[in-house]
């Protein structure tokens, strides 16, 4: 039998360099679309960061496409009844002017306006995974900087241990905030070393422009290793303390929702297995990750802990 | 008011294309892109709630009939009856292909595992034998006090179809709520009047002893 061997590639079918270079144009083309079709103004690309260093640490995974990452979220503040919800409802959110007090156990606690915060260090594209802890995932290019940063600035003391990050309340804007289900404002927390970890991200942006609404505007927390709950959107106050600050989804339901939440295929939620996931845009599941894939990275923070009981 | 029989035929075509209007709903949104990001989750979640909401439909075919004095309306409740086992169906094939992918070792832990899940092929399971015998031929060969009997278990399907419902949501139990209460409802309405009747019994009994 003949066995063929594939040509080279034609000099035609490689894409000219114009071409794939043109993904941000496309993006603004896909926003403006997005906008004649009805959806939130903010899909619009606006190109608010055009000069960004590619971060470490991304993956080379294809990101999800901005209408699935902006159209399927989970933020309960704008309710409990659908994905589709904060696409719809956190338009009227006011995201400036916007301030974040950074208190507790620091040398220097201060106040900062976002325009100051995103000073604080060169924004960085960070491609990362994101897997909640309802069985899905999506891979995000995120804009923003190392927490690091921002905790170098306020100098925490000896005894801060852990830190907590508190979600924007506005009332007007956030029907869910009447439901009785989560204590408001929504609290999460990290271990300071987790904080401090390369990994961890403060997000200003999303594909290159700044973050929509719904997904946590105009600053919130990535913690690509754990379960999308720990990071706490449309941050307004973090802050420095030397125990385990109590965190909303923990208290709403202890059993479920640990203060750790790693990702973890071996830990199953009490009511559904977290062996797989659906990586949004695929039909067939695929095998969750130890870490969410980053268990290189971040394993060793956890050496000797139990993560069955540390869930 | 009494249809004749014409007028109840087509008053049948009617509803049997009427109840698939939700299946027609996701060809549609299939078509249009409109299944959102995630669309199986969106395929089994709608075909749930319509199991549901056909399943109480049916049961309120009774109550209404008391109500309104309308008989005619039980000569549409085999079809609305069949009609939940049919969404039932699809939701199961749903989760069975388009969600596990007939991953049988995951398939048999979550329905051993999973509360919300043994509750959900509980109840799918006991759907069928109703569906089985749903037709005349089948009343006639089981005898009407025992088809009775056996289609009662409509009740406990109802509840465990709530319950399922009710286990798998994170937090919100607004709509598992309000179907419960429905179903609360309808169900009530049932007790209230076999206990109205028990009494009546009880007090021709005594009557008639003097």
């Amino acid at each position: 039998m003949l066995i063929k061997r594939p040509d080279d590639i034609l000099p035609s079918e490689i894409t000219p360099r114009e071409l794939f270079e043109r993904r941000r144009e496309f993006i603004k083309a896909a926003g403006a679309f997005a906008l004649a079709a009805g959806l939130p103004p903010l899909a619009l690309a606006r190109e608010a960061f055009p000069s960004l260093q590619k971060g470490a640490h991304s993956t080379l995974e294809p990101p999800n496409s901005l209408r699935d990452i902006t159209t399927y979220n989970n933020f309960v503040e704008f309710g409990f009844g659908g994905k589709s919800q904060p696409a719809e409802r956190a338009g009227a959110m006011r995201t400036h002017p916007w301030t974040v007090s950074i208190e507790g156990l620091v040398h220097k606690p201060r106040t900062l306006a976002i325009e100051d915060i995103l000073k604080i260090a060169p924004l960085e594209e960070r491609i990362y995974r994101l897997r909640c802890v309802e069985g899905w995932s999506m891979v995000i290019p995120w804009v923003g900087f190392p927490l690091a940063a921002l905790i170098k600035q306020v100098e925490p003391l000896g005894s801060a241990k852990y830190v907590e990050f508190i979600t924007q309340t506005e009332p007007a804007a956030m029907p869910g905030l009447r439901l009785p289900y989560i204590d408001f404002p929504y609290t999460e927390g990290l271990r300071l070393d987790e904080a401090l970890h390369p990994l961890t991200i403060m997000a200003v942006g999303l594909y290159g422009d700044v973050l929509p609404n719904q997904n946590g505007a105009p600053l919130r927390l990535v913690v690509p290793w754990k379960y999308g709950f720990k990071s706490g959107k449309s941050i307004v106050k973090i802050r420095f303390t030397d125990k385990p600050p109590r965190t909303s989804w923990n208290i709403a339901q202890p059993d479920e929702y640990g203060f750790y939440a790693n990702v973890n295929p071996e830990v199953s939620h009490p009511r559904w297995s977290q062996e797989k996931e659906r990586r949004i845009g695929e039909f067939f599941k695929r095998k969750t990750l130890p870490f969410n894939g980053y268990a290189d990275l971040v394993a060793p923070l956890y050496a000797g802990m139990d993560l069955r009981k540390n869930y | 008011m009494q249809p004749t029989p014409p007028q109840l035929a087509v008053l049948k075509a009617a509803l049997f294309a009427a109840c698939l209007w939700p299946l027609a709903q996701l060809g549609w949104l299939a078509w249009k892109d409109g299944l959102g990001a995630n669309p199986i989750e969106f395929i089994t979640r709608h075909l749930g709630t319509w199991t549901l909401n056909f399943l109480l439909i049916t049961l309120a075919v009774t109550p209404l009939r008391h109500l309104s004095g309308w008989h005619w309306l039980i000569r549409l409740r085999r079809m609305l009856g069949l009609y939940v086992f049919f969404y039932a169906l699809l939701h199961f094939l749903t989760y069975l292909w388009l969600d596990q992918f007939f991953d049988w070792m995951s398939i048999v832990k979550d329905i051993a595992k999973r509360p919300f899940i043994t509750a959900g092929f509980t109840a799918f399971l006991l759907l069928i034998p109703l569906a089985v015998t749903s037709n005349a031929a089948m009343l006639k060969r089981l005898g009407g006090r025992r088809w009775t009997q056996l289609h009662r278990s409509v009740y406990a399907i109802a509840i465990i179809g709530v319950v399922h419902y009710w286990w798998l949501v994170k937090k919100d139990i607004t709509l598992p709520l309000l179907y419960a209460v429905l179903l609360g409802i309808l169900l009530g309405f049932r007790a209230l009047r076999l206990a109205r009747e028990r009494q009546r019994q009880l007090r021709a009994a005594i009557y008639e002893n003097g």
